[in-house]
């Protein structure tokens, strides 16, 4: 029989090394966190959880990740709107300087606020002079939070804002929409999925963040400890109670997730 | 076409150089020691691994440090390793229950508690009374660390002297505002200003730390005396230089080096140390091992 050449046929070397690496990049992700779910079940992990540890751990954990996303939400939408769409000295500048705690290790963050905001910090007699005591109190949680978290909200917000079409815009104009109105009813719908991914994104890199708040506002069961933070302490304890909070912990952040991306999708199809 | 043919040889570079044997994971010509050591035992341990590679050319020493409970989890969980010195007993008796030790475990080295304060006591306390007085920001380490348990000892011992009594050990206990990873995150804290008073190892006061804590000694009758053990791992892939290594640690100069940091020798004056049973005020948790 005559080979006879196809088009697919010739392409398959490059789809199969396509395929193989994402293959692989899938395999990176859920390998992990399948021997987690296997290990834990094997281990009958949940009879050894610490419950109260664990309900007060979450509770803290997700408390101040909402917190930290609230703030994040009022300072960063504003931040992002400025750099995408006004043109001024040093705007460069302040875009690169807000994405550094990303590149930051969590520790060097974790220092950085501790120098800046403990007692003996930059700001720390003014803190003292207001009463105010940050170090060791989830106050403390918060900002290691939002100091790391920040970045993601901001990089995704521009990038959302930029490829608006000023076309549309300038149509609202004419027809005598105030600016105010031009962003409630022109440029956040238009953004909105950007800005709720980089919600998503910021969300989630708060709910695990661990260096910076171990090293700023410390460790303490109900006060300080957050998930990740338990996590490592109950490690040493016992590794399947660990694996087990663990697993909550992805339980819960996976839950999340889906909810907020199917909210997402209802809002597409009422537009 | 040409698209096509680039794929191809790029697949086929890729299956080649998957094939090359790797070098990477092989040291220079020369034998690698891993070491897992707690956290107080940094500089000391620093300044016996240069000297042992000195005596040994060709060995490097690799260290690990961190909160010896922390190593014994990872030992538990398989971490290679060819020495583990931990500041207590306990968990010297979890890795060696996960199978990880070889006997036999010596003591190579003692340690007592102390109270530290920041050099300009912003809490101003004075004597060990003070730690109870309320506000005051006391940094600990996290349960499981051996220096935590022996503090935890010390506080029963405080609790049960009339002069003290049960609400003074609850007051200190309510003042806790961090449990730390290990005993060197502790003295951090409080040399840095943040916290007012923390309890570690004498021998983490340090030439470095000295100059901006203040120590205020715990009496003989409260403090609690440490003692290390160390031993090789079970499946350490060159037990006489692992061997080797210990009874570096424990001969004259080992142990003179760890005066030098601080620490009290392994042995009382007058008794010679050997293969220690890992009994004794320092380890509540431990049966005579060998």
């Amino acid at each position: 029989m005559r080979r006879r050449p196809s088009a697919w046929a010739a392409s398959w070397p490059g789809r199969a090394l396509v395929i193989l690496l994402a293959g692989l990049a899938v395999l990176l992700v859920a390998l992990p966190l399948g021997a987690l779910l296997a290990r834990g079940v094997q281990a009958r992990a949940w009879a050894l959880v610490p419950e109260n540890s664990v309900q007060q751990a979450a509770r803290l954990s997700f408390t101040t990740t909402l917190i930290s996303l609230a703030i994040i939400l009022l300072l960063g939408t504003p931040l992002a709107f400025i750099l995408a769409r006004w043109s001024f000295p040093g705007r460069k500048l302040i875009a690169v300087l807000i994405q550094l705690p990303i590149v930051l290790p969590p520790a060097v963050a974790g220092l950085a606020l501790l120098i800046t905001f403990g007692r003996r910090g930059l700001l720390g007699a003014t803190l003292a002079g207001w009463g105010m005591q940050i170090v060791f109190t989830p106050k403390a949680v918060i900002l290691a939070q939002t100091f790391v978290a920040l970045p993601f909200y901001v990089r995704a917000a521009q990038a959302g804002f930029r490829v608006i079409d000023r076309e549309v815009e300038e149509a609202a104009l004419v027809d005598g929409a105030t600016p105010w109105g031009r962003f409630v009813h022109i440029i956040f719908p238009l953004a909105r999925r950007a800005l709720l991914g980089g919600a998503l994104l910021s969300w989630a890199r708060a709910l695990g963040e661990f260096g910076a708040t171990i090293l700023f506002a410390g460790s303490l069961p109900g006060r300080t400890q957050t998930m990740p933070l338990l996590i490592y302490n109950v490690f040493e304890r016992d590794v399947s109670a660990a694996i087990w909070t663990a697993l909550i912990l992805v339980g819960l952040a996976f839950l999340v997730l889906i909810a907020a991306l199917t909210l997402a999708r209802d809002h597409e199809a009422e537009l | 076409m040409r698209r096509i043919k680039l794929l191809r040889l790029f697949l086929t570079l890729l299956t080649l150089g998957c094939l090359i044997p790797g070098q990477a994971g092989r040291a220079q010509g020369g034998q690698t020691l891993t070491v897992f050591a707690a956290a107080s035992l940094t500089d000391a341990f620093e300044g016996i691994g240069a000297a042992f590679e000195a005596a040994h050319p060709g060995v490097q020493v690799i260290f690990s440090f961190g909160g010896s409970s922390t190593l014994a989890a990872q030992l538990v969980e398989g971490a290679p390793a060819d020495v583990f010195a931990s500041a207590n007993a306990k968990q010297m008796l979890v890795a060696r229950e996960a199978g990880r030790i070889a006997v036999p475990v010596r003591t190579f080295a003692r340690n007592r508690l102390v109270v530290i304060v920041p050099a300009d006591n912003p809490a101003g306390i004075e004597t060990l009374r003070d730690l109870a007085r309320s506000g005051v920001l006391l940094v600990l380490a996290a349960p499981q660390v051996p220096v935590r348990d022996y503090t935890d000892i010390m506080l029963e011992k405080l609790a049960a002297d009339p002069e003290y009594g049960e609400a003074y050990a609850r007051a200190v206990r309510a003042n806790v505002v961090s449990e730390e990873p290990d005993v060197r995150h502790v003295a951090a804290k409080v040399a840095l200003g943040e916290a007012d008073a923390g309890v570690v190892y004498q021998s983490d006061v340090t030439p470095d730390l000295a100059p901006n804590v203040q120590m205020i000694a715990v009496p003989d009758a409260y403090n609690t005396i440490a003692r290390y053990p160390i031993a090789i791992t079970d499946d350490t892939s060159q037990p006489e230089l692992a061997r080797a290594f210990v009874d570096y640690v424990l001969s004259a100069e080992g142990q003179a080096a760890l005066a030098r940091w601080g620490f009290l020798p392994a042995w009382e004056r007058g008794a010679r140390g050997g293969a220690c049973s890992l009994a004794g005020p320092g380890a509540r948790y431990a049966p005579a091992l060998d």
